[in-house]
């Protein structure tokens, strides 16, 4: 029933304070966000306030910066491979644990979950000492697979949701048409769960990309991925070309999930 | 050919060989190094003793440390709840033709690097930050206030960055509700607030424990925030942990602060889970 008497509560004092709230919300996530773009602009060499001009010069700095660039490959490196990896497991297992009936899939679904309810700093500090342990040193290697697995719940849950809201029927034709487990999975599953897996792929990314807390703890002495980067320049105070990186990650993290939600939005349409 | 029986178990290998590995062997591993003897050139020994054990739960320094880290993590939830849960109402009632954008500009913040939306607001509260430079300008301080490197920031810090699952879990919690209940409730004689604390809001409870217990666990955990916008008086359990294991590299301590950590995490967690359903929240992270 949507009456009069509930067009009236959308009038009374109580809603304006909620719209009140709600747009105080709005403000206080995107003021912050705004602030860092408006700074990286300032022509001030102090990076905070008051504007004293309109400069792109921190921008320039920044793109001759070659430790920032460095940074930005080691990142890009690093959030494919592992997202890629996480993808491919966390598909495998998404697909064993909808699909199949089997003992012992509760305490799986939990394990699987695990990382996700985990102080990152633990997770940090146990993968490090028991690697060091093995004789396996900070590397490259030990962030990706830290990485990995930090991403994988992740990667399992947007895909498990995808396949519960399939029905099996087309799997079923598939295979009583003659077409093997492998050809049933590329031909029909997986084409039917792509805007699942690619947007599993990009949050999977996304997480890697913006990893601090962990990486803090396995990157070796020297590398950096962009947010150790940030972390490593903001010790010393807040400089303009911070604001400046700060204003091309902005663009970046918000043009992929974008392009993402197009992308997946595009695919579940052709279906 | 596989057995169909083993199939499942074969698809799951690998995600299981992989947090096997390097998830649960190295909390095991921490357990077991955290009874391991730290000799006095620095050297860590295999052993079985309560030394370091010892050392931390007789450290009030410690204690007061954990207790600092959930006081403030407690303020935090709180805050969410108080401002999220209104939000989340407002969005779940409000008919906007275009709700699916207000959802999604409030989670756009959410996709934008976590450390640049940490230091943003040293932007904002610095000495010269925009609250400052503003207030100054209206003439309505004489000097900046001090609102940066202290728990204040800490707290804004980490409310900014928990607010989006607060708001989302009360508002799936929310729209899920059945609108005759209220109606009924309504034209049964009940006022509209009445309706909401008896119909609305314990039926939205799921939601708000979910948001809850995420934004406490995830803010009792947290490390950068509290670095980066926390001052002397901050006391966060993490920093801790980090300035041990990278700092002074004692791992034996290291061990045993992570272990408590990990411990009364699970504590909260398992009361939680003895009252609410732990599932919902893994639910939650998909959308």
């Amino acid at each position: 029933m949507s009456g009069a008497g509930e067009a009236s509560e959308r009038h009374g004092l109580g809603w304006n304070a909620l719209r009140l709230v709600t747009l105080c919300v709005y403000i206080f996530m995107f003021a912050p966000i705004i602030v860092v773009i408006l700074l990286a602009f300032n022509s001030s060499r102090s990076g905070s306030f008051p504007m004293e001009g309109f400069s792109l010069q921190w921008f320039v700095k920044l793109s001759e910066n070659q430790s920032i660039v460095d940074a930005f490959k080691t990142s890009l490196v690093l959030a494919v491979t592992s997202s890629l990896l996480a993808t491919l497991i966390g598909v495998m297992a998404a697909l064993a644990l909808i699909r199949y009936s089997f003992r012992g899939k509760a305490v799986i679904n939990n394990v699987l979950s695990l990382p996700l309810l985990m102080p990152e700093v633990v997770l940090g500090v146990a993968l490090l000492m028991f690697l060091k342990f093995l004789s396996m040193p900070r590397s490259f290697l030990v962030l990706l697979v830290g990485h990995t697995v930090l991403s994988l719940p992740y990667v399992v849950l947007v895909v498990q949701a995808r396949l519960i809201g399939l029905r099996q029927h087309y799997e079923e034709a598939a295979l009583s048409l003659g077409a093997n487990r492998l050809q049933t999975f590329t031909a029909i599953t997986l084409p039917l769960i792509a805007p699942a897996v690619i947007g599993g792929f990009l949050f999977a990314a996304t997480l890697s990309f913006d990893n601090i807390t962990a990486t803090l703890f396995w990157k070796k002495p020297g590398i950096e991925t962009v947010p150790t980067k940030i972390f490593a320049m903001l010790r010393t105070s807040i400089s303009p070309e911070i604001n400046a990186l700060g204003a091309v990650m902005i663009v970046i993290t918000i043009a992929l999930p974008l392009i993402g939600g197009f992308m997946i939005r595009r695919l579940s349409r052709v279906r | 050919m596989v057995k169909a029986e083993h199939r499942p178990y074969l698809l799951l290998s690998p995600a299981l060989l992989s947090l096997a590995l390097f998830l649960i062997a190295p909390i095991i591993f921490i357990f077991a190094y955290s009874f391991w003897l730290r000799a006095d050139n620095g050297q860590d020994i295999p052993a079985f003793q309560f030394g370091n054990w010892q050392s931390v739960l007789g450290d009030s320094f410690y204690w007061l440390a954990l207790r600092e880290t959930f006081v403030t993590s407690a303020v935090t939830t709180l805050i969410c709840i108080l401002v999220g849960y209104p939000a989340a109402y407002f969005l779940a009632r409000c008919r906007f033709n275009n709700k699916a954008l207000l959802l999604f500009l409030l989670f756009l913040p959410f996709w934008i690097s976590y450390i640049i939306r940490t230091f943003a607001w040293i932007n904002v509260l610095g000495k010269n930050g925009f609250v400052n430079s503003v207030l100054m300008s209206l003439g309505l301080i004489d000097e900046p206030m001090k609102l940066l490197y202290n728990n204040f920031s800490v707290i804004m810090g980490l409310a900014y960055f928990l607010l989006p699952y607060m708001i989302i879990n009360v508002y799936v919690s929310l729209d899920g509700i059945d609108r005759n209940l209220e109606s009924a409730a309504r034209t049964l004689g009940c006022t509209p607030w009445q309706t909401f604390r008896e119909v609305t809001l314990p039926l939205s409870l799921p939601g708000l424990g979910a948001g809850s217990l995420l934004c406490f666990v995830l803010a009792a955990g947290s490390f950068v925030t509290p670095r980066l916008l926390g001052g002397t008086d901050t006391l966060f359990y993490s920093e801790q942990i980090y300035d041990v294991v990278i700092g002074q590299l004692d791992w034996p301590t290291g061990s045993v602060l992570s272990l408590i950590l990990l411990m009364s995490l699970a504590i909260v967690v398992a009361v939680y889970n003895r009252f609410m359903s732990l599932s919902d929240i893994y639910r939650s992270f998909a959308k």
